[in-house]
C-alpha cells in the first residue's frame, strides 16, 4: 500500500492564524492550564473585548475569570495588582494603552517597584496588556506609543510583538513569568493573518521575553524595529533587494530588557544600522539603541553615525493626508538606508 | 384640520383667483396660533435640595421652534455623519447624539454664550449648540481644512469660544470642568461652567476628586450626568454599586432629570445655573436620555440592548417629536411648518456635506504647526533625520 511521504500529510502543518486568535489562544491555554490566571477589563467579557480579542473567553470560564470592570482604570489596575501580590496571575487590559495613563502610577509604583523595595519578599505577576501606539484615525489622544515610556522603568519587562507567533508565544510567556509585563499591541495588526509553524500550535509553545529574532538576513544594513513597523521593514527591505542592497531585519520582541547582543552582532557583520519605530523621536526606543550602540563593542564596526526612523514629533493629526505623513512609511525607510549607505 | 386661516386663504384665493393665502400661511407670530403656552413638566427627584425647578415650564411659539429647529439639526448633522462613516469619508471614532438632542438644546436655552460647557466625546451636538456651524463640524468630521479644528482634532476634539470639546479620555473633562469653574470665580464673572459626563465616566475616580474641591471650594461648576443607561456595551447596573448619579456627588445638591423633554433640561439647568450664581456652590444633574445608535459606528449597539427597547425609546420619548406634538396639539405651530422648516434643514446638511466631502484636506505645511502656542518658529523632526520640518504657532 502508499504512505504518503511526510511532506505530502495535511493533519498537521502550517496555518493562517490572524494576531487577535493568536492572542486569544494564548489566553484560553494559559486560563486553562493555570487557575490563578484571571483577565480584568474593560467590556472583556460580555463584549468579548472592545476588538473582540478575548471572544469566546467569558462563555468558556465565566464572571470569576474574565471579569468586566466599569470605567476606573486608576482603581481596576490598583487592584489587578493587589490580586497579583496574593498571589493571583491576573492579565490587566487596557483598552488602549493611552488610557493606562490614567493607571500609570498603580503600574510603576505598585507593580514594577514592589519586589525590589521588598527586597524579594513580594513578586507582582502582572500582566498589562492592550492595543499601543496609533490605529487609524483615531487622532492624538488615542494614538500614543507608551514603548518609551513603559520601557524607562526599571522593574518592568516591555514586550512588543510584531506577527502571531510573537503574539502568542510571548503572550504565554508574560503570563507565566512572575515579573509585571507590558505587553503592547498593536490594534491595526489584529486583523492581519500570518502563517503560525506547527511548533506554535502547541499548548505549551513559549518565546522568551528578552529575545530579538532576525527576521530576514542581510549583509549591508541592519533594520531594528518592533511591532507593526517590522512588517514596514521587510516591505522595505524587498525594495531594496531589487536594487542589490541586502537589509538584514531584527525585529526586536521585547523591549525591555533590550537584545542589544543581537543588534551588536548583526552591526558587527553590517557596518550600518537604522532603527524604525512608530513612537516620537525623543528620549525613544532608537534613541535607546544608539546610546547603547555607541557604549558597546559594535560602535567601532560602524561605518555611518545610527538613523533613526521614528514617529514626527508632533501629536497626532486626524485628517488621513496628515496622519498618513505622521508615522515612518515604506519609502521614508528605504530613503534612510540609502542614505545611511551614501548610496 | 384646517385652520381659519386656511379657509380665509382658500377663500381669497376662490374669490380673487390668485394664490393670495400660500404665502400668509407661513408667517411666524401669526394671530391665529397660540403664542405662549404653560407646560406642566415632570417633577424632578432631588438630593440635598428643599426644593427643585418648577414644575411648570413657559413656551412661546418662538422658543418652541427654535428648540425645534435646534434639535431635528442636530438629529440630522448626526445622521448625516452616519451615512459619511459608512462610505469611509469620516474615519477614526465616531460617536453619535441622536435620541440626546433635548439635553443639548435644553442646556443651551438656559444658559448664556459667556457661560462656559465642556463634554466628553459624544460631541457633535454640543459643538453646534455653542455656536460651530454644521459646515465647520462636517468638515472636520471628514478631516478637511475648512473643519473647526483644521482637519487636525477630528471628531473628538472640536472647540469654540467657551467650548472646550470635545474630549477623548473618559472622565478627564470633569476636573477640567471645574477649573474653568474656578476661574469664573476667580474673575468674579458670575459665570458658570457645565461639566457633562457619561454614566460611564461616572464610576471615574477623577470625578470624586473634583466633586471634593468644587464642594470645598464652592465652584460654580453645574455637573451633568447623561445618563443614556449603557457605558459603551455595558449597563448601568453592571458598572455602578449605585446608578442614582445624581447622589453619587453625595455632599453636593442634586437633581434627576427627564432628559428627553426639552423643556426639562432647559428649567433644571436654570435651576442648577441659579444656585451655582447664588454662589452655593456646585450641583449635580442627572438627565436620563438614551442614544440611539451604539457606542460608536463600531458598535452595533444591539449585542447589549434589544432593537425593541430601541423602538419603544424612539416610538415613546423621542424628544423631537415629544416637542413636536406638544405644539401641535396646542395649536403652537403648524405640521405644514414642521414640514417645511424639516426640508430646511435636510438641505442645509446636504450642503453642508457637499462643502466637507469637496473641501480639500489640510496642507502638509501645516502638519507641525499649533505645537506651541505664542511662541517662534520650531525645527521638527520629520520620520528621519532629514527631514527638517517647521512649526509656526
Amino acid at each position: 500500500s502508499w504512505t504518503p511521504s511526510r511532506k505530502h500529510q495535511r493533519t498537521s502543518g502550517p496555518v493562517e492564524v490572524t494576531v487577535r486568535d493568536a492572542l486569544n489562544q494564548a489566553m484560553d491555554e494559559e486560563l486553562e492550564r493555570d487557575e490563578r490566571v484571571f483577565l480584568m477589563g474593560e467590556e472583556v467579557a460580555q463584549y468579548d473585548g472592545a476588538y473582540k480579542v478575548s471572544r469566546g473567553l467569558w462563555k468558556k470560564y465565566g464572571d470569576k475569570r474574565i471579569i468586566d470592570t466599569p470605567i476606573s482604570e486608576m482603581g481596576f489596575a490598583g487592584i489587578a495588582v493587589g490580586a497579583a501580590m496574593a498571589g493571583l496571575r491576573p492579565i490587566c487590559e487596557f483598552m488602549t494603552f493611552n488610557f493606562s495613563m490614567q493607571a500609570i502610577d498603580q503600574v510603576i509604583n505598585s507593580a514594577a517597584k514592589t519586589y525590589y523595595m521588598s527586597a524579594g519578599l513580594q513578586p507582582v505577576p502582572i500582566v498589562f496588556r492592550g492595543p499601543n501606539g496609533a490605529s487609524a484615525g483615531v487622532a492624538a489622544q488615542h494614538s500614543q506609543c507608551f514603548a518609551a515610556w513603559y520601557a524607562h522603568c526599571p522593574g518592568l519587562k516591555v514586550v512588543s510583538p510584531w506577527n502571531s507567533e510573537d503574539a502568542k508565544g510571548l503572550l504565554k510567556s508574560a503570563i507565566r513569568d512572575d515579573n509585571p509585563v507590558v505587553f503592547l499591541e498593536n490594534e491595526l495588526m489584529y486583523g492581519v493573518p500570518f502563517e503560525m509553524s506547527e511548533d506554535s500550535q502547541s499548548k505549551d509553545f513559549t518565546i522568551p521575553i528578552g529575545k530579538a529574532k532576525i527576521e530576514r538576513q542581510g549583509n549591508h544594513v541592519t533594520l531594528v524595529s518592533h511591532s507593526r513597523f517590522v512588517g514596514h521593514c521587510l516591505d522595505a527591505a524587498a525594495v531594496l533587494a531589487k536594487e542589490g542592497i541586502e537589509c538584514e531585519v531584527i525585529n526586536l520582541r521585547t523591549i525591555r530588557p533590550m537584545d542589544v547582543e543581537s543588534i551588536e552582532t548583526s552591526v558587527m557583520k553590517t557596518n550600518h544600522l537604522v532603527t524604525v519605530e512608530g513612537g516620537w523621536p525623543q528620549f525613544g526606543v532608537g534613541a535607546e539603541i544608539c546610546a547603547r550602540v555607541m557604549e558597546g563593542s559594535a560602535f567601532n564596526f560602524l561605518d555611518a553615525p545610527v538613523t533613526r526612523v521614528t514617529g514626527v514629533d508632533i501629536p497626532m493629526p486626524y485628517a488621513k493626508i496628515l496622519e498618513d505623513h505622521s508615522l515612518p512609511q515604506v519609502k521614508d525607510i528605504i530613503f534612510s538606508v540609502k542614505k545611511t549607505l551614501n548610496v | 384640520m384646517k385652520t381659519m386661516l386656511t379657509v380665509i386663504s382658500n377663500a381669497l384665493c376662490r374669490i380673487t383667483g390668485k394664490n393670495v393665502g400660500a404665502r400668509v400661511a407661513v408667517t411666524r407670530n401669526f394671530a391665529d396660533f397660540t403664542p405662549q403656552v404653560t407646560f406642566d413638566i415632570k417633577k424632578c427627584d432631588l438630593h440635598r435640595l428643599e426644593a427643585g425647578p418648577p414644575v411648570k415650564a413657559e413656551l412661546t411659539r418662538e422658543q418652541g421652534l427654535q428648540y425645534y429647529r435646534t434639535m431635528q439639526m442636530v438629529r440630522r448633522v448626526e445622521l448625516k455623519a452616519d451615512q459619511l462613516y459608512k462610505q469611509k469619508i469620516i474615519r477614526g471614532f465616531c460617536h453619535l447624539y441622536d435620541g440626546q438632542e433635548a439635553c443639548a438644546a435644553g442646556i443651551e436655552a438656559a444658559i448664556s454664550p459667556s457661560d462656559h460647557l465642556i463634554t466628553a466625546y459624544r460631541a457633535h451636538g454640543y459643538t453646534y449648540t455653542r455656536g460651530v456651524s454644521i459646515r465647520q463640524i462636517l468638515a472636520e468630521l471628514t478631516g478637511r481644512k475648512g473643519g473647526v479644528a483644521k482637519g487636525k482634532g477630528g471628531s473628538m476634539h472640536m472647540y469654540a469660544p467657551h467650548f472646550y470639546g470635545g474630549n477623548g479620555i473618559v472622565g478627564a473633562q470633569v476636573p477640567l470642568g471645574a477649573g474653568i469653574a474656578l476661574a469664573c470665580q476667580y474673575r468674579g464673572n458670575n459665570q458658570v461652567c457645565v461639566t457633562l459626563y457619561g454614566d460611564g465616566a461616572a464610576n471615574q475616580g477623577q470625578l470624586f476628586e473634583t466633586f471634593n474641591m468644587a464642594a470645598l471650594w464652592k465652584l460654580p461648576c453645574v455637573f451633568i450626568c447623561e445618563n443614556n443607561k449603557y457605558g459603551m456595551g455595558t449597563a448601568v447596573e453592571r458598572a455602578a454599586a449605585s446608578t442614582d448619579y445624581y447622589k453619587r456627588g453625595d455632599f453636593i445638591p442634586g437633581l434627576r432629570v427627564d432628559g428627553m423633554d426639552v423643556l426639562s433640561v432647559r428649567e433644571a439647568t436654570r435651576f442648577a445655573a441659579d444656585h451655582c450664581r447664588a454662589g452655593k456652590g456646585p450641583i449635580v444633574m442627572e438627565l436620563q436620555t438614551y442614544r440611539y445608535h451604539g457606542h460608536s459606528m463600531s458598535d452595533p449597539g444591539v449585542s447589549y440592548r434589544t432593537r425593541e427597547e430601541i423602538q419603544e425609546v424612539r416610538s415613546k420619548s423621542d424628544p423631537i417629536s415629544l416637542l413636536r406634538e406638544r405644539m401641535l396639539s396646542n395649536n403652537m405651530a403648524s405640521a405644514e411648518e414642521f414640514k417645511e422648516m424639516d426640508v430646511e434643514i435636510r438641505k442645509e446638511v446636504d450642503d453642508a456635506a457637499q462643502f466637507a466631502t469637496s473641501d480639500p484636506e489640510p496642507p502638509l505645511e501645516d502638519l507641525c504647526n499649533h505645537v506651541f502656542s505664542n511662541n517662534p518658529p520650531l525645527d521638527v523632526r520629520g520620520t528621519h533625520p532629514w527631514s527638517k520640518l517647521k512649526s509656526v504657532s
